[in-house]
């Protein structure tokens, strides 16, 4: 595993990636200044918002349910707050309550 | 038995690349180099190579082809000049930093503006630090040698870094010279097939090139690029070793003429050095200790080597047919001195910008710099270093 204290004589050269489906690994979310929250209480699960994520930060169950956000990926760009029909997410900047 | 023959320096470059036959060139035609893509796409046509050559729109996409050909594992070649490599930019250090062996025909003219299509060395130096191992090239012959063994140092596991020779455009693109060429088959073994250790076409092992690269890893990624232009340099000697074996033509890192026992020396690149060793010769016969070294290697730089080599001179002269305008001296004087000073080497050295935008360099030019040197080395004092050389300035 390569990470920030790999010493350059164990990188590949030119950064190259000899693997394949390995996005997973790169963490995304700390570029986050706004965060989703999930109110679960007011959430239908009708299904509109896992779609419109164009990462990976809503993760649906094998119940079929949405779960809890994955922060690792979220970046807040907030379109599924915006498709939410119950307000089940709101947008909180980060840092706040 | 090799093969006399009599070829312009495009026409060897062409030949060359017709008995490495690579699998790809992506090449755009610009003055000087122009005959260079025109002959091998002869070649192409009449099937005496099996290369695929994409006629771009453009020198760009000309790099970005060979970059995109040898990313997939293939062997890919170009050719260009002046304006041609400026376009190529951008992706000359993607194709150094990627690591790609590419292999590159540079015919060395002066970079516009104003338009000039004439030889210096000024599109040559705009490269001289983007990881691109660099040979120059005093004649056609070299020009083909330098081109036969690029392969086997641009591909060594060692260095993997993408290559130029460099000949003087016109002066010796254009002038047929006689020319000892090797046998198809010598070459066919000697270059060897191409098998990249990992490539984009490999179903075995899906691999992502040129992957987003920032604080954590670019600093250890251009580490790697010096350490590999560093280890190019014994990788270069030991081809140039092989390579006289079978032609029985040596090749180092430079070259010394009667630099031995000389008390003063110019330190030139390419065709002068041709001019330069006549001036030698007569001013040997005067009785004056004159010598010359012609840098072969220019990156990776051979810095100690050099200093080295001139450490016993009483002065030295360091010819730069390209003008820095960065209010100092020229490439190949900066980097001298500063290996001669970090080696401790305290010879008197002047720096001469000549032949500019094609400007004749006669060999009455290159007495006047050894007359020079010999005032220098008689009372010790250099005056005013940064000189011209073939200047109308007043």
């Amino acid at each position: 595993m390569i990470d920030k204290n790999t010493p350059a004589k164990d990188l590949t050269i030119g950064g190259n990636i000899y693997e394949a489906g390995n996005a997973r690994e790169f963490k995304t979310g700390d570029w986050r200044s706004i965060r989703p929250v999930y109110i679960s209480e007011k959430c239908k699960q009708c299904g509109l918002c896992f779609p419109v994520c164009p990462d990976d930060a809503i993760p649906v169950g094998k119940d079929q349910l949405r779960k809890d956000f994955n922060y690792d990926y979220c970046k807040g760009c907030g379109v599924c707050a915006k498709v939410c029909p119950f307000g089940a997410i709101e947008m909180k900047t980060e840092g706040e309550d | 038995m090799s093969i006399r023959e009599r070829l312009s320096g495009n026409e060897a470059a062409a030949t060359a690349m017709k008995q490495i036959n690579p699998d790809v060139v992506a090449a755009f035609p610009i003055t000087p180099s122009t005959e260079i893509p025109q002959y091998f796409s002869t070649f192409v046509s009449n099937g005496s190579v099996d290369t695929e050559f994409v006629a771009v729109e453009s020198e760009h996409s000309a790099m970005s082809a060979c970059i995109g050909a040898e990313a997939a594992g293939a062997r890919a070649m170009t050719a260009t000049s002046a304006n041609g490599l400026s376009l190529m930019w951008e992706m000359i250090y993607i194709a150094s930093s990627l690591r790609l062996p590419i292999v590159m025909s540079l015919v060395n003219r002066a970079v516009s503006g104003p338009l000039n299509i004439h030889n210096d060395h000024s599109d040559a130096m705009g490269v001289r630090d983007s990881g691109w191992i660099m040979l120059f090239s005093e004649n056609n012959q070299e020009a083909y040698d330098n081109l036969i063994m690029a392969h086997r140092i641009a591909e060594h596991k060692d260095v993997l870094l993408p290559l130029m020779i460099c000949q003087d455009g016109f002066i010796t693109s254009h002038s047929i010279e006689n020319i000892e060429l090797i046998e198809d088959e010598k070459v066919k073994e000697f270059v060897g097939s191409y098998h990249p250790a990992h490539y984009l076409l490999n179903d075995k092992e899906p691999m992502a090139i040129g992957p987003m690269d920032l604080q954590a890893f670019l600093f250890e990624h251009k580490y790697q690029q010096a350490e590999a232009m560093r280890n190019a340099k014994k990788v270069i000697l030991e081809v140039a070793e092989e390579f006289e074996k079978m032609t029985g033509r040596k090749y180092g890192l430079f070259e010394e003429y009667r630099l031995e026992d000389a008390e003063i020396a110019v330190v030139c690149m390419n065709s002068t050095a041709g001019t330069t060793k006549d001036v030698v010769d007569e001013l040997r016969e005067k009785g004056i200790k004159a010598g010359m070294l012609k840098v072969r290697v220019f990156r990776p730089f051979p810095a100690e080597e050099i200093a080295k080599a001139l450490s016993h001179l009483k002065a030295v002269a360091i010819l730069d047919k390209s003008d820095s305008l960065n209010g100092v001296g020229g490439v190949l004087f900066e980097d001298v001195v500063s290996g001669m000073y970090t080696n401790g080497n305290n010879v008197k050295a002047l720096s001469y910008v000549y032949g500019i935008g094609g400007r004749d360099t006669t060999a009455q030019d290159i007495t006047s710099v050894y007359t020079d040197l010999e005032e220098v080395a008689k009372t010790g004092n250099v005056g005013n270093p940064y000189r011209y050389l073939g200047l109308r300035k007043e």
